[in-house]
């Protein structure tokens, strides 16, 4: 590729041809504001904020969207580039509600940080933000299109990367808003409620139901015993909230804060996750010796269960009945552990805490409700923990590390990596084969399986068999994988599919920004929290045995179909 | 001839893959009485193109050659762009809702004229103009309003 010679602010940059302004602009560190711009998505040019002078042109340039020219001149910071910049924000900040101080990302919004950035002061035009109603239509995702800047980054997500397309731009100009198609709710359309959109939203227009009073209003009453789940991959971006870097473990903190406020136990999704393993593995096997719908498809993300159920609901069958983690989770603490601990389940409350906005909608579904009550009662996201945190003002980087409550608490390496794309399978793998072979699985890590790719596969001789795997993230590549089953081209015996990139690390429930760059650094660490593990594989995890021996009896067992598995809705049409 | 027959032989004629939506779209409305294109239409090609709704809808809604509102069998757009704008197309619009009797965005209780804005026509140099149907007609003022409505009801061009 051919170099071109230009010079930024009398700075000599030489890059590549058809960089960008802006891409070489960061070569030399100076830093020009973007708006629309997304690290991980297409260039979009439509805020105009990153504009610059060019010399010999009249008209400035967009940064974002502009290739340099060999010997262009470019100037990025005078009195005209700066005053325009100016006047362009306070375009879009007429039309914002810009109440900042009651907006749920007030301290991490873009437009806020931008407009102290370039010192704006006053809003020369007069304010045209129209009153449209807030869209609360649904348990999981809440719209406010009076703050929504337009910047169509939650468009480009929602129909490129899960391939779902419940949102777009609405008119043109003037009118364009951004709306479910039709219609006026996301409840009525085909939306998955995986949160994609909120965590690329720059402001506060796209948001999880918040539930955090119904937390604190139940630690406050002395007549429920109340119990928390954390999901594996909220230990490893919680911290991005508190100034800790990307990739920080903070699980002990985290158990530390919640029996700080009150939570009569701690306990870990990760051991549900090993739970889940056995359940799910059993029925894998079953259904190969049985000649059952194969491939198998995993169960435990609730945006992909939904998808499924909207888009292709005759390939339901090949989906694991196996409930999530989540779930299996509250229908045990509602009945195991209340007999066990002589707790009536109807003063139980069952909190999560989830990377992940599906899970409220999950929790809510009326099958999930096999212990005689609501398995899961109310459902946080990583961000809402976060703000609980704040709320109470307990100092994160202060709290000793406190380890789970027993006999929930007890997980293995194997639920530990859940929370990462690919981790369901090595989990699965790990214990099949030892089911399979009776032989110790020496080489426990499948590094094919791992890492942020959109597709990754595998094959794993087990005696005479040889089982091959599939791992799909992201909804655009789980459809890939559909029409594959479809047609009778998906030569695989199991398949796991998490709903948004990255796996759970990358849910719609986690710190924002949730960039790819930052994704990785939770995907290590989930692995280094595998390794933290003495075991790591689940059929070892000794509560699980001890559930099974007590209570459950077998894999696939009477109670294990009653509590433990569940059907599925087809809601096409 | 009901939607759903409308809706498929566009398609038939036009080509059943996601690049011909526009002319779809543009089909369905130009043999659809009322001059638009009916939301239940848009369901049908979102399914038969494998476009999801909302897209079909965001392109419907973005062209203003293209409607989703019942139109008048005369579709009056009035340009607002700038050029038209400060030759006083907000005067134009007045006199169009006095002499049919309606506001923008309505249509006449015959049926037979719609008022709506449009983006640039081109027309520029005729500013202000407005567009009825495939037809521009600039240099407005009252008396040529009154005389392009008369003639229009008349059934001429």
């Amino acid at each position: 590729m051919s170099k071109v010679k230009v010079f930024i602010d009398n700075r000599e940059v030489i890059v590549d041809e058809g960089t960008t302004i802006l891409e070489a602009a960061k070569k030399v560190n100076i830093n020009i504001p973007t708006l629309c711009y997304h690290p991980d998505q297409k260039i979009k040019g439509i805020c105009r904020i990153c504009i610059v002078e060019v010399e010999g042109q009249k008209n400035f340039s967009a940064s974002c969207c502009t290739p340099v020219r060999d010997g262009m001149r470019i100037r990025t910071n005078t009195k005209k580039v700066r005053e325009a910049r100016k006047n362009i924000m306070q375009f879009i900040l007429v039309r914002h509600d810009g109440d900042c101080l009651t907006c749920v990302r007030n301290g991490n919004c873009e437009l806020q940080k931008l407009s102290e950035e370039l010192n704006i002061k006053e809003i020369k035009y007069d304010r045209i933000v129209e009153n449209l109603p807030i869209d609360e239509s649904n348990p999981s995702i809440v719209r406010n299109p009076n703050k929504c800047i337009k910047c169509g980054r939650c468009i480009e997500v929602c129909h490129d990367v899960q391939g779902v397309g419940a949102i777009d731009a609405i008119n043109r100009s003037d009118d364009l808003k951004i709306l479910p198609g039709l219609y006026e709710k996301i409840s009525d359309v085909a939306c998955v409620y995986c949160g994609q959109c909120i965590n690329v939203c720059p402001v506060g227009a796209i948001y999880e139901k918040e539930d955090i009073e119904r937390v604190w209003d139940v630690l406050e009453d002395k007549s429920k015993h109340v119990v928390v789940q954390i999901a594996p991959a909220v230990r490893v971006s919680l911290g991005e909230m508190f100034g800790f870097k990307p990739g920080s473990i903070v699980t002990g903190k985290i158990v530390a804060f919640l029996k700080a406020i009150g939570f009569d136990k701690v306990f870990d999704t990760n051991f549900t996750a090993d739970l889940t393993i056995i359940e799910e593995g059993s029925e894998l096997l079953h259904r190969i010796k049985n000649g059952g719908k194969l491939p198998m498809l995993t169960s435990c993300s609730p945006g992909w269960i939904r998808y499924i159920e909207f888009f292709y609901p005759e390939l339901l069958g090949h989906v694991s009945t196996c409930k999530s983690p989540q779930q299996m989770f509250g229908a045990l603490t509602k009945t195991y552990y209340a007999q066990k601990f002589g707790i009536d389940p109807k003063d139980i409350v069952v909190v999560s805490i989830m990377p992940c906005t599906a899970k409220k909608a999950e929790a809510v579904r009326e099958e999930m409700n096999s212990s005689g009550y609501q398995d899961v009662d109310i459902v946080l996201t990583t961000r809402e923990l976060g703000k609980m945190i704040k709320e109470s003002r307990i100092q994160l980087e202060d709290l000793e590390e406190v380890e789970f409550d027993r006999p929930f608490g007890i997980a293995t390496g194997a639920g530990a990596i859940f929370g990462a794309t690919g981790g369901v399978m090595e989990a699965a793998l790990r214990t099949v084969y030892e089911k399979v072979t009776g032989k110790e699985l020496e080489k426990i890590e499948f590094t094919a399986l791992r890492g942020i790719d959109e597709y990754k596969e595998a094959a794993v001789e087990m005696d005479n068999m040889k089982v091959k795997v599939a791992v799909v993230n992201g909804l655009k590549n789980a459809k890939i994988i559909l029409d594959m089953i479809k047609e009778g081209r998906a030569d695989y015996h199991f398949i796991e599919v998490m709903c948004c990139p990255g796996g759970c690390i990358g849910g719609g429930g986690q710190p924002i920004p949730s960039t790819n760059e930052i994704k990785k650094k939770r995907i290590e660490a989930i692995y280094n929290v595998d390794i933290s593990y003495a075991i790591r594989k689940s059929h070892l995890n000794p509560v699980v045995n001890k559930l099974y021996e007590e209570f459950l009896k077998e894999p696939l067992g009477h109670k294990s179909h009653q509590l433990l598995h569940t059907h599925y809705i087809n809601r096409k049409n | 001839m009901n939607l759903q027959q409308i809706v498929s032989d566009a398609i038939d004629k036009k080509g059943n893959t996601k690049d011909k939506l526009i002319e779809i779209l543009l089909e369905i409305q130009s043999r659809t009485e009322g001059n638009y294109v009916p939301t239940e239409s848009l369901k049908m090609i979102s399914e038969s193109l494998d476009i999801p709704l909302s897209k079909v809808y965001g392109v419907a809604t973005f062209y203003s050659m293209l409607s989703v509102k019942k139109r008048g069998k005369y579709a009056i757009q009035i340009c607002n762009s700038a050029p038209c704008y400060i030759s006083g197309s907000s005067d134009i619009v007045k006199i169009f809702e006095e002499v049919l009797g309606i506001k923008m965005g309505e249509v006449t209780q015959d049926g037979m004229f719609s008022l709506e804005y449009t983006s640039c026509i081109g027309a520029c140099n005729l500013a202000p103009a407005v567009k009825i149907n495939d037809k521009v007609y600039g240099n407005l003022d009252r008396n040529k309003i009154i005389e392009i409505i008369a003639s229009l009801r008349k059934g001429g061009e």
